[in-house]
C-alpha cells in the first residue's frame, strides 16, 4: 500500500510542472495581442492618458519576467482581469457560467460511455455481426461529424419538423423559475428542491445539446473499447480461464473487460479534450448559457481579457481532469504503483 | 505532397543490387489487392478527386455568382434552377459550398503543411540528438497537448488577430505535437540501426544521415497521419469560422454558411444550413477514410 500512496503523490506532482507550463502559455497569450495590449484593454473609447493608466496599471512598463511575476500574483488571487465588455471580473463570470457547461459536458459523456461502452464489447465478442458493422459505421461516421452540424440537425428534426423538444434557448424554458442555488447543476438542484415538474424541464432542455455532444464523442470510445475487448479476449489468461472451465460471463466480465477498462480510461483524457472544445460549439448552437458562449461572445467584441480567462480555465479543467483519471487508474488497476519502474 | 507520396517506401534501407521490378510489382500488387478487398478505399480516393477538382475548377463551372444577390428570389427551397436553393439575401447555395471548397482546403493543406514541416524538424532533432534538447521539446510539447485543442486554437486566434492567415497558424500549431511525437519516435528507434552506423562510417555529415537516411522512413506513418489530420484540420476551421473567426460573411465557407443557415433552421428554411454541412462531412469522411485506406496499404498489421 505504500508504493501506491507514493505512486498517488508523484502522479499529483507531476500535474505541478504541466500546470505552471499551462500558466506560461497563457500568460504569453495576453502578451502576444497585435498592436499594443494596454490599447485592447483600454477599450476602444480609449484617450492616450487612459491608455498610459492602463499600461501603469497593468504593469505594462515593467520588464516582461516582472510582469509574469504579478501576472502569477494574480491568478494566486484568483484575478483574471475584467471584462471590457460587462465590466465584470473574469473569473465571477466563469464561476457562474462554468455549471452549465459541467452539467452538460458530464451529461453527455455519461451518455455516450453507456452507449458506447457496451457496444464495443458486443462488437469484440462478435466480430463481423450486425452490431460489429454497425459500431464501424459509428465510429467511421462519429469521427467526420462536425458537432455544430448535427446540432443543428437535430433542432431541425425534433424541435421544427416533430416539435417534441423545445426551443433550443438556454438551459430552461422561460415560463419556469430557476431552481434555487446549491451546486448550479439544474438537475441535482432542482431534485433536491424536490421541484420534478422544474427537474423534467430542465432535462428535456438537456437532452439535444447532450445528445449531438455524446454522438461526437461516442467514436473513440466505442473504438477503444472494442480494440481493448478483442486483444484482451485473446491474450492467454483469458484462455487459462476458460480451460479452468470458468463461466462464460465471468470470463467475459470479471477478466476481459476489467482489464479492457483500463486503455479506454485512457482513452477518456483525450476524449475530454475534443469535449471541451466541441462543448464551444455545441453552447452556441443551442444558446446555452456556459463558459463557451460566453468566450464565444467576447470574441466578438474583442473582450481579450474574457477569452483569455476562459482558456487558461478551460486547460486547468482539463488538467484536472487528468490528473483525476489517472488516479481512477490506481483504483481500477491493482498493479499501480507496485509495477517496477 | 506529391513527391512524397511517389517516394519508395523502403528505398534509403534498400541495398541497391536486388532487381527493384518484383519489389515495386509487389508494392502495386498490395495495393490492389487492398482496393479490391476494400472498395471503400477507392471510393474515397474517388471523391477526394471530386473534391479536387471543385476547389481548382470551382468558380468557373458553378451556375451563379457565389456573392450575386438577387431581392427577388430569397431563400427559395432546392429546385431546377437553384439545386441547393438560394440564402436570405438571394445568393445560390450550390454555387457558394462548390466555390468554398478552395478556401477549406487550402486552410487545412496549408496549416497541416506547417504542422508536417515544423512537427518534422523538432522531431527529427529531438529524437536523434536526444539528452536536454529532447527533454525541452518534449516538454513544450506535452504543455500544448494538455490544453483542450479547440480551445487552444481559439485563445491563439483571439491574440494573434482575427484573419484566415491566423488560423491556419492556430491550426497548424495544435497539429504539430501529433507529428512531432511520431516523428520522434520513428528516429529514436533508428538512431543507432545498423544502417545509420555504416552511413555515418561511410562519412556522412549528421545532418545527411538525418534527413536522407533515417527521416524517411518515417514518412509512411506521416502519410497515414497527415490523411487523418486533414479531416481533423478542415473540421477545427470549419469550427472556428461557424463561432466567428477568421473568414469574413460573404466569403462563402463552409462553416460561416451553416452558422448562417443556423438562424434559419428553427423557421424550416433547412437548406441554408444542410448542404454546407453535409459537404463539410463528406470532406471530412473523405480524408478519414483514406487515411484508413492508406494504413492498410503502408502499415497491415496496424489494420483494426
Amino acid at each position: 500500500m505504500a508504493g501506491r500512496g507514493k505512486a498517488v503523490l508523484s502522479r499529483i506532482a507531476q500535474a505541478v510542472p504541466v500546470i505552471f507550463g499551462v500558466i506560461v502559455i497563457s500568460f504569453i497569450l495576453t502578451r502576444a495581442l497585435p498592436g499594443d495590449p494596454a490599447v485592447q484593454f483600454a477599450g476602444a473609447m480609449a484617450t492616450e492618458e487612459s491608455i498610459e493608466e492602463v499600461r501603469v496599471a497593468m504593469g505594462l512598463d515593467k520588464p516582461l519576467w516582472e510582469q509574469f511575476l504579478i501576472y502569477l500574483n494574480d491568478l494566486l488571487h484568483g484575478d483574471l482581469g475584467e471584462s471590457v465588455s460587462t465590466g465584470q471580473p473574469v473569473i465571477e463570470e466563469l464561476a457562474k457560467r462554468l455549471p452549465a457547461s459541467l452539467e452538460l459536458t458530464l451529461f453527455a459523456l455519461t451518455l455516450s460511455c453507456a452507449v458506447a461502452i457496451p457496444l464495443g464489447v458486443l462488437a469484440a465478442t462478435r466480430p463481423g455481426s450486425w452490431v460489429d458493422q454497425l459500431c464501424r459505421v459509428l465510429v467511421t461516421a462519429g469521427v467526420s461529424l462536425p458537432t455544430f452540424f448535427t446540432g443543428i440537425l437535430l433542432i431541425y428534426v425534433f424541435y421544427y419538423l416533430l416539435g417534441i423538444a423545445p426551443s433550443p434557448l438556454g438551459r430552461l424554458d422561460f415560463i419556469y423559475l430557476e431552481p434555487p442555488h446549491v451546486t448550479g447543476f439544474y438537475l441535482i438542484d432542482a431534485a433536491l428542491a424536490g421541484d420534478w415538474e422544474v427537474w423534467w424541464a430542465a432535462l428535456k432542455q438537456l437532452i439535444l445539446p447532450g445528445v449531438t455532444l455524446a454522438l461526437f464523442t461516442l467514436a473513440p470510445i466505442a473504438r477503444m473499447t472494442r480494440a481493448a475487448m478483442l486483444s484482451a479476449l485473446s491474450a492467454d489468461y483469458i484462455r487459462t480461464a476458460k480451460a479452468a472451465g470458468l463461466r462464460p460471463g465471468k470470463v467475459l466480465y470479471g477478466y476481459a473487460f476489467r482489464n479492457a477498462l483500463l486503455p479506454v480510461v485512457t482513452t477518456l483524457g483525450m476524449v475530454f479534450s475534443f469535449a471541451l472544445g466541441a462543448n464551444v460549439l455545441v453552447e452556441k448552437v443551442f444558446a446555452w448559457p456556459g463558459i463557451g458562449s460566453y468566450a464565444v461572445e467576447a470574441l466578438v467584441v474583442s473582450d481579450y481579457a474574457a477569452v483569455q480567462g476562459f482558456v487558461l480555465a478551460m486547460a486547468l479543467l482539463f488538467v484536472l481532469l487528468n490528473l483525476l483519471i489517472d488516479l481512477a487508474y490506481s483504483v481500477i488497476d491493482p498493479r499501480f504503483g507496485t509495477a517496477a519502474r | 505532397m506529391n513527391q512524397i507520396s511517389s517516394d519508395p517506401i523502403l528505398a534509403p534501407a534498400e541495398p541497391a543490387t536486388p532487381a527493384p521490378a518484383p519489389k515495386s510489382s509487389g508494392t502495386l500488387g498490395h495495393i490492389g489487392w487492398v482496393l479490391r478487398e476494400n472498395p471503400v478505399t477507392g471510393l474515397a480516393f474517388a471523391m477526394f478527386g471530386v473534391l479536387i477538382v471543385s476547389a481548382i475548377f470551382g468558380p468557373s463551372l458553378v451556375p451563379y455568382d457565389p456573392l450575386a444577390t438577387d431581392a427577388a428570389a430569397t431563400l427559395q427551397p432546392p429546385s431546377a434552377e437553384h439545386w441547393f436553393g438560394t440564402d436570405n439575401l438571394g445568393r445560390d447555395v450550390f454555387s457558394r459550398v462548390i466555390v468554398a471548397t478552395r478556401l477549406d482546403l487550402v486552410i487545412s493543406v496549408a496549416a497541416v503543411a506547417i504542422s508536417f514541416v515544423a512537427g518534422s524538424l523538432i522531431g527529427a532533432i529531438a529524437g536523434y540528438r536526444g539528452g536536454w534538447v529532447d527533454t525541452v521539446s518534449s516538454r513544450v510539447l506535452d504543455t500544448i497537448m494538455a490544453f483542450p485543442l479547440f480551445v487552444l486554437a481559439m485563445g491563439i486566434v483571439a491574440a494573434l488577430g482575427n484573419s484566415i492567415a491566423n488560423i491556419i497558424y492556430a491550426t497548424a500549431i495544435i497539429n504539430i505535437p501529433f507529428y512531432a511525437r511520431l516523428v520522434r519516435a520513428e528516429v529514436n528507434i533508428r538512431r543507432e540501426a545498423g544502417f545509420t552506423l555504416a552511413a555515418k562510417l561511410a562519412g556522412n555529415s549528421d545532418t545527411r544521415v538525418l534527413s536522407f537516411h533515417i527521416f524517411p522512413n518515417a514518412l509512411p506513418p506521416m502519410m497515414v497521419q497527415v490523411s487523418l489530420n486533414l479531416g481533423w484540420a478542415i473540421l477545427n476551421a470549419a469550427g472556428l469560422s461557424f463561432i466567428g473567426l477568421g473568414v469574413r460573411p460573404p466569403t462563402p465557407e463552409w462553416g460561416i454558411m451553416v452558422a448562417e443557415g443556423a438562424n434559419y433552421i428553427v423557421s424550416g428554411e433547412w437548406w441554408m444550413a444542410l448542404f454546407p454541412g453535409l459537404w463539410l462531412m463528406l470532406a471530412v469522411f473523405t480524408f478519414n477514410l483514406m487515411g484508413d485506406g492508406l494504413r492498410d496499404i503502408v502499415d497491415p498489421r496496424r489494420r483494426t
